[in-house]
Parts: C-alpha cells; sequence; structure tokens
C-alpha cells in the first residue's frame, strides 16, 4: 500500500504530463501557420470607432478596410474590382444587379448572403451612419435570390458602383446577436459592441483591441480571395500601433520597432530617404485641406462679435483668404510635400477643371480693407479648431494662419486636440471656424458637393452624413448638385460641375489650402503600394 | 577726543558675518548664484529686454522659420539662437519661457512650503495622535512618486472640468500637483526642529505666561525652524522648475499658448531627426543652467548653514 501510492501518483501525473504535451502540440500546430510574419504598422491617430458604418473616417476605414469588405473592391490603381458582387449591371436605369460570391464566410463562420447585403446597406441608411453619402440615391434593396441583389435607386445614379464600393458588408445575425443593428451615434460617445467587436469576411480578422495602444489583426486563412495570385500578401499579423509624437514615430521606424509608418512627417522625408534601411513610397493622396467657416449661425460661438456673424459676409471670407501666404506654409510646414490648391478636390477627380483652381492671392492689404468696409477695421475674435493627429502637420499649419490672420487684425484663438474629441465635436457643430481634410473616395466630383457644399437639409444634401458643418446653402448650388446626381449625359454633368466649382470659387464657402502629397515609409523589407487614397491595402503587403 | 564707538551698520554686519565669509568664499556659491541671478533677472525682464515679442503673432513671419543660430552659415544677426518652426525668434521664447518655469516653480514652492510648515509645526508641537496620523499620511504620500502624484491629480482635475475652462485653470492646477507632491519634506523638517524647539525654556516660558497654542507656534518655534526650510526650499525649487518642464514636455502642464521651458522642449523634438537641433537644444540648455545653479546654491546654502560642516 505505501509502495503503491506513490506509483498510482506517479502514472496519474505522467498521464497527465502526456494529454497536456499532446494538447500543446496540436494547439502549436494549429495556430502556427508556415511562418510568422508581422507587420508593425504605425500612424499618428487611432480609430475613434470600429463600427463600420458610424464614422467615414480615413482613419477608421483605413483599419476597417483589412477586416470588412464591400460588393466591390477596388483594386492598386483604385479601379474597380468584383469584391463580395462578382458581377454587377443596370437591369434598368433605376436597378442595379449584383451577383454576390457563393462561400463566403464570416469571421465567426456564419454564411454571407444576400440577406446580410439588404441588412447591411440599411444599416448604413440609419440615422446614425455616417455613410449616407454612399447610399442616399437609394430607394430599396431587394433580395433576388439568396445571391443575387437588386438595388434600385430613386432616379438613375451612374456612379452608383463607386460609391457601394465604400459601405462595408455585416452579418445581420451578429449583429441583431449583439444589438448593433443600427450604427453607433459616435457624436455622442455611445458605447456599443461595435465599437470595439468586428466581423467581417475580410482578409484579416480583429485579434485584440485596446483602442489609442493597439490593435492586432491576424491573417484569415480561410478569406476567399487567397486564391487570386494578386493578393499576394505573406503577412500573418498586423500590429498597429498609434504613435502621436512625430519624433518618437520616425525613431520608432528608423529603430526598427515599426516597419511601416503611414504619415511621416515632411520635415523628416529627406533624412529618411538618405537611410538605407528604409524606403519612402511616394505618392499622391486625393485629399484637400481647407478651413471651414460657419456662416449660418446668427452669432458665432467662441468670438467676440455679438449680435450678428461676420463670416455671413463674403468680404470677411474673402479677407480670411487673402490673409494666408499658401506658400509660405507650403515652402516652410509642408516642406514643399503639397500641392496649393483654389478648388475643392485634386485633379484625380473626375469633374476637376483647371481654369476654377485659382487661389485668391496673398494679399493682407486688399484684407485689411475688406475687413474695414465690412465693419470690422480692428478686425474680431475668433476660435480656430484644428486636430493634431490627423492631417499632415495639421497643428502646425493651423498655428501659421492664426499668425497670418493676426496681421490682419483676426485674433484666431488656435484649439488643437486629437481626433477623438475633435471630429464629435464639430459633428455636434460646436465650432465656428475649424480645419477639415476631404478625401475623394468615389474619385467623383459630386462626393464632396454633396458632402461638403450642398445644403444640409436639401434633397441632394448628405442629410445626417453631411459634413457641411458651417451650414452653407445656395440654391444655385443645390440645383447643380441636383443635376450631378441624375444627369446620365457626361458632358452636361460635367459642365454643371464646374459651374459649380465657379461658384465655389466665387462665394467662398471654405478657405482651401492644399491638396496633400503622403508618401509612406517602411522599412526596406517591406514591399506595400502606395495606394492615392490613403488607405494602404494588406492583401498585397509582403514583409521579407 | 576719540569718536565715539559706532555700532557697526547692518549691511556691514552681513559682510562680516560666517555665510557671507563662506558666500564670497566658496568655489561654487558665487558664480552659481551669479548665473541664477542672470537667468531669473532674464526671466523677470523678458518683456522688456527680450530683442523680440514671440507672443505678438502679427509681427512673426513664417518666413523666418527654422533660421538656424547666428554662428551656423544661414544664421542671422537679428535671431541670435535661430527660430523655431513658426518663425518665433528663439531667444526670446526660451526668456518669455523660463518666466513661467520661473512662476510655477517658485509658486509651487511656496505653496509646498506653506503647507508643510504647517502641517509640520502641528504635528510636532502638539504632538501625540495628531501627529501620528499625520506623519502616517506623510509616509502614504512618500511611498508615491511625485511626478505620478503630480500627474495624478492633473489628470483628474482635467477630466473633471470642461475643455473651454482647461487653457484658463491649467496654471494654477499645475502649480498645485507640483505644490502638493512636494510638502512632505517641508512638513518632516519643520516637525523634526520643533520637536526640539518646544522644550527649549523659551517656549516652556511662553506656555507658563499663558500664551495661545497657535502664537507660540507662528512667533516663538516658527522663526527658530525656519533655517533648514530655506534650504529644502532652495532645492526644491530646481525640483518644481524640472517637474513643471516634465509635465508640460508630457503636454498636460502649462497651455500651449503660454509655452514655459518644458513646451519649447516638446515642440523642438519634433524637429530633432529633420537637423533643425537648436529648437530643442537651446531651451534644455536654459533649463539645465537655470536648474544646475539654482540646486548649486541649494546645497552651498546646506553646507553653509550646518554647524556640523563649518
Amino acid at each position: 500500500m505505501g509502495a503503491a501510492q506513490p506509483k498510482g501518483v506517479h502514472m496519474s501525473v505522467l498521464r497527465s504530463l502526456s494529454r497536456a504535451l499532446v494538447a500543446a502540440a496540436f494547439g502549436l500546430a494549429l495556430a502556427a501557420p508556415v511562418e510568422a510574419r508581422t507587420l508593425r504598422w504605425s500612424a499618428s491617430g487611432d480609430p475613434n470607432t470600429l463600427d463600420p458604418h458610424s464614422q467615414n473616417l480615413g482613419t477608421v476605414t483605413m483599419i476597417l478596410g483589412q477586416v470588412y469588405e464591400a460588393l466591390i473592391h477596388r483594386g492598386q490603381n483604385l479601379r474597380l474590382e468584383p469584391g463580395l458582387a462578382t458581377a454587377w449591371r443596370t437591369v434598368e436605369p433605376t436597378r442595379w444587379r449584383f451577383e454576390l460570391r457563393r462561400g463566403v464566410k464570416f469571421h465567426d463562420g456564419a454564411d454571407f448572403t444576400a440577406d446580410d447585403v439588404v441588412f447591411s446597406i440599411g444599416r448604413a441608411r440609419q440615422p446614425t451612419s455616417n455613410y449616407g453619402i454612399y447610399v442616399n440615391t437609394i430607394d430599396r434593396v431587394e433580395k433576388v435570390d439568396d445571391f443575387t441583389v437588386d438595388i434600385v435607386t430613386k432616379a438613375p445614379d451612374p456612379i452608383l458602383p463607386n460609391k457601394i464600393a465604400t459601405v462595408f458588408m455585416m452579418d445581420q445575425g451578429w449583429a441583431e446577436r449583439n444589438s448593433a443593428t443600427r450604427p453607433q451615434n459616435t457624436r455622442d460617445r455611445e458605447e456599443m459592441h461595435t465599437v470595439r467587436n468586428t466581423n467581417g469576411t475580410g482578409p484579416f480578422r480583429m485579434q485584440t483591441r485596446e483602442p489609442d495602444v493597439r490593435t492586432v489583426l491576424v491573417r484569415n486563412q480561410a478569406w476567399w480571395g487567397w486564391a487570386n495570385p494578386a493578393h499576394n500578401s505573406n503577412l500573418t499579423e498586423i500590429l498597429y500601433r498609434p504613435i502621436s509624437s512625430d519624433a518618437t514615430r520616425i525613431a520608432a521606424l528608423l529603430s526598427g520597432e515599426v516597419d511601416f509608418v503611414l504619415d511621416p512627417p515632411p520635415q523628416d522625408i529627406a533624412r529618411l530617404r538618405g537611410n538605407n534601411a528604409v524606403r519612402v513610397v511616394e505618392g499622391p493622396e486625393v485629399r484637400t485641406i481647407f478651413f471651414v467657416m460657419d456662416v449660418d449661425r446668427a452669432e458665432l460661438l467662441y468670438s467676440d462679435v455679438k449680435g450678428r456673424n461676420p463670416f455671413k459676409d463674403i468680404r470677411v471670407r474673402r479677407a480670411l483668404y487673402h490673409a494666408i501666404d499658401i506658400n509660405a506654409i507650403q515652402r516652410v510646414v509642408m516642406r514643399g510635400l503639397s500641392v496649393p490648391t483654389g478648388t475643392l478636390f485634386p485633379p484625380q477627380v473626375n469633374g476637376h477643371a483647371v481654369e476654377e483652381d485659382v487661389r485668391l492671392p496673398h494679399d493682407p492689404a486688399a484684407a485689411r480693407r475688406l475687413l474695414a468696409e465690412a465693419g470690422y477695421p480692428n478686425g474680431f475674435e475668433v476660435t480656430l479648431d484644428c486636430p493634431n493627429n490627423r492631417y499632415i502637420n495639421d497643428e502646425q499649419v493651423c498655428q501659421a494662419v492664426v499668425a497670418m490672420w493676426a496681421r490682419i487684425g483676426v485674433r484666431a484663438r488656435l484649439n488643437a486636440m486629437p481626433l477623438q474629441t475633435y471630429f464629435p465635436k464639430i459633428q455636434r457643430r460646436d465650432s465656428s471656424l475649424y480645419m477639415m481634410g476631404w478625401g475623394v473616395p468615389t474619385l467623383d466630383a459630386l462626393y464632396s458637393f454633396q458632402g461638403l457644399i450642398a445644403s444640409r437639409d436639401s434633397p441632394v444634401g448628405g442629410g445626417a452624413s453631411s459634413w457641411n458643418f458651417g451650414g452653407y446653402s445656395n440654391a444655385e448650388v443645390d440645383r447643380l448638385v441636383g443635376m450631378m446626381v441624375s444627369e446620365t449625359d457626361q458632358a452636361k454633368r460635367n459642365a454643371a460641375i464646374r459651374q459649380a466649382l465657379r461658384l465655389y470659387r466665387e462665394d467662398v464657402p471654405q478657405i482651401p489650402l492644399h491638396h496633400q502629397v503622403i508618401p509612406w515609409a517602411v522599412r526596406s523589407n517591406v514591399q506595400i503600394t502606395h495606394m492615392a487614397n490613403n488607405q494602404p491595402d494588406m492583401r498585397w503587403t509582403r514583409i521579407d | 577726543m576719540s569718536a565715539a564707538p559706532r555700532s557697526p551698520g547692518r549691511l556691514a554686519r552681513l559682510l562680516d558675518s560666517d555665510i557671507a565669509y563662506s558666500f564670497l568664499h566658496s568655489p561654487v556659491a558665487l558664480p552659481s548664484a551669479l548665473v541664477a541671478l542672470l537667468c531669473i533677472g532674464g526671466a523677470l525682464l523678458a518683456p522688456w529686454i527680450a530683442p523680440h515679442d514671440p507672443f505678438d503673432l502679427a509681427g512673426l513671419n513664417l518666413l523666418d522659420a527654422f533660421t538656424p543660430p547666428v554662428f551656423m552659415p544661414e544664421g542671422r544677426l537679428g535671431f541670435l539662437l535661430g527660430t523655431d518652426d513658426q518663425g518665433r525668434d528663439l531667444l526670446s521664447t526660451i526668456m518669455h519661457g523660463a518666466r513661467i518655469s520661473l512662476l510655477v516653480g517658485f509658486s509651487a514652492v511656496l505653496f509646498a512650503m506653506t503647507l508643510g510648515v504647517a502641517i509640520g509645526l502641528l504635528a510636532g508641537y502638539v504632538g501625540g495622535s495628531l501627529d501620528a496620523v499625520l506623519m502616517r499620511i506623510a509616509d502614504i504620500k512618500l511611498t508615491f512618486p511625485t511626478i505620478l502624484i503630480a500627474l495624478l491629480i492633473d489628470g483628474v482635475v482635467r477630466a473633471a472640468l470642461p475643455r473651454e475652462l482647461h487653457d484658463r485653470v491649467a496654471l494654477p492646477v499645475v502649480i498645485f500637483s507640483i505644490g502638493f507632491a512636494n510638502w512632505v519634506q517641508f512638513a518632516r523638517t519643520v516637525r523634526g526642529s520643533t520637536l526640539v524647539e518646544k522644550n527649549k525654556e523659551y517656549v516652556q516660558a511662553a506656555r507658563v505666561i499663558g500664551l495661545h497654542p497657535l502664537r507660540i507656534m507662528a512667533s516663538h518655534v516658527l522663526p527658530n525652524v525656519l533655517g533648514p526650510v530655506l534650504v529644502i526650499a532652495t532645492l526644491n525649487l530646481g525640483f518644481a522648475i524640472l517637474a513643471e518642464a516634465t509635465l508640460s514636455f508630457l503636454g498636460v502642464g502649462v497651455p500651449p499658448t503660454q509655452p514655459s521651458l518644458g513646451t519649447l522642449i516638446r515642440i523642438g523634438n519634433d524637429f530633432l531627426f529633420s537637423g533643425e537641433w537648436w529648437i530643442t537644444v537651446f531651451p534644455g540648455l536654459a533649463l539645465v543652467t537655470m536648474v544646475l545653479s539654482i540646486n548649486l546654491l541649494g546645497d552651498w546654502l546646506r553646507d553653509a548653514l550646518n554647524p556640523k560642516l563649518r
């Protein structure tokens, strides 16, 4: 007995040990793919939500774009390619038919079907959605069979596929189980399941999400698209870490702590170019930076002008515009990495007109004269809201402009903040004067006019997804935007765009600054394709 | 007729004292006092003697930005130490920044001293359970790193107050958080000295004639325990300035519209890699010089006032 007991213990320990070993070996075999390849990626800001229809922001979509997919993808040159839909065509002028890909599964294992498409587009059309601009021409979405969907538009919509390429598909069942059938209300900082959790069909799945610290995506081996040789990524894991300090971010890249910096500061580009361990991937961005003035309220917030709104006077808007020395900003703040502009969007966008891309000249004397004529000979005080981790050198540009305005007597107080507080603030319309950058994912003028210039409450305006927080409203512009929406004759439509661009130039609803030129920086063992929408696509990113 | 023996004047008496002798003959005291005086004087007089006004936005020219210091090939005489990313003259900005740093430093030390001396006196003189409680609180306080406490207070206030108020209260909050993080040293020292003093005859005499304990503490004990407090205050000034710079470097200190030395170092940090080293190095040097000279002065004062070291 005395001898048997130890033996028994011994045996059982051995047995459990061997069981554990087998389990561990099995687990390892399952977990470890051929070879672990992690891309450590950094940029200045962190997504303020993971809800796929809540924030139409580049910082959000650049992460979600690896996890979720749209019916239509964009290729390396931004051309439309089959995504979750294999084909699409118009069966009637207002009816688009999408053939869905079969056998696609969400990350939780659910099947992707027509019901999910109907649900997702419906979700993007809800009032809390920020994606209305992509779906507001849609009248209804009809399921034809499990793998065919019809999208019926209110009027013929020639660029519907361009817009659909930006609407992510969710699983209806997952959303319903987690009470997330409508998008999160980011303005009010609502908490819900989709803020931190995802369930897409894309090439990577979310493994860890710690807001402002790190986000880990792992390869979805079951993704349908890996069969396509163009999707030659060898990444098994993506680690995203926001680093807001420019110097720290670049130091991390140089020391090999991160592999990819999306937004290297312009002042460091020269140094990065001279370093053999890193490579600068050049390319323009389809994004324009500008200032928006509140032209709607009777009295400005955060200003010393009481009883009236100086920005309602076009002379004041022109004065602020005349005061800006854009060439100095381009040379000193942007180190040449910007294209000064006088228009709403860059040349890559359909409808761009060179003759409308003309700035009001830098002329402080004229600016002071205009201010005096408008009744502000001594200027006035106003607060300029500005993000400090969203656009290239955003805060520095604002600082420079504040000094330029000071020279014509406009005392602008700079209120710079991180994007997590900045965007909810301006979306609450809690600002009189703010900086904005607008990328054009559809590569068509309508997107900019609808999102920024058309009256908020007009039928052609963006409605709840409008970013026209300055409240600009011009009936003639609205009429022209209406033509952009439904005119199918390209020549007539482009004429309407040109006319609207002229009004934009003459009426100064915004003060345009520049188009961003946005080089990316990678360690030299990373192969990545620069995308003009500034949305890195990991489907064809490799690390050696 | 011989001249009436004149009692020496105040100045003469001071010059004749041990302290003055030590000051004039110490290898560090005089130079460091001179440097500290230069820093403080430059900071205090900044609005009148600085070559430019860095807060006058209308006077800034973006095209002046990134001008290197005057001794470099592209340097310009108008900007001795060069300019920052917005075209501000660095020398003027440093002088104005040092003003904010000194303001925060002095105020924080004054606050810590007032709080610490009061608590120390009370604990030492009253003794008993009050002493035990106050000193245990001090012990607990000592287990936290001071910068952590300052960060904590700062963070809590920021979270509690609406954003619009932040800029207005930032300066008092920084002063409070640094001051609050530093009172223990004062309290400990004063308590120790008070314990010694309270058993001396003059205090007993005061007690016997029925003076109120508060009066005894304030006018009899306090003047006799102030010597070491002065030393700690000087040494603490250097620390408080550094703490403010740390907080501002982390972006939670004074508002960017009133840049202190720490803020300037943080701004310049973004340009370290791109070759514009002067934007961060000169404010850093200014900070080091100022704190070093004040600390050396404090060290000397400690030695000079310590009878055992004489």
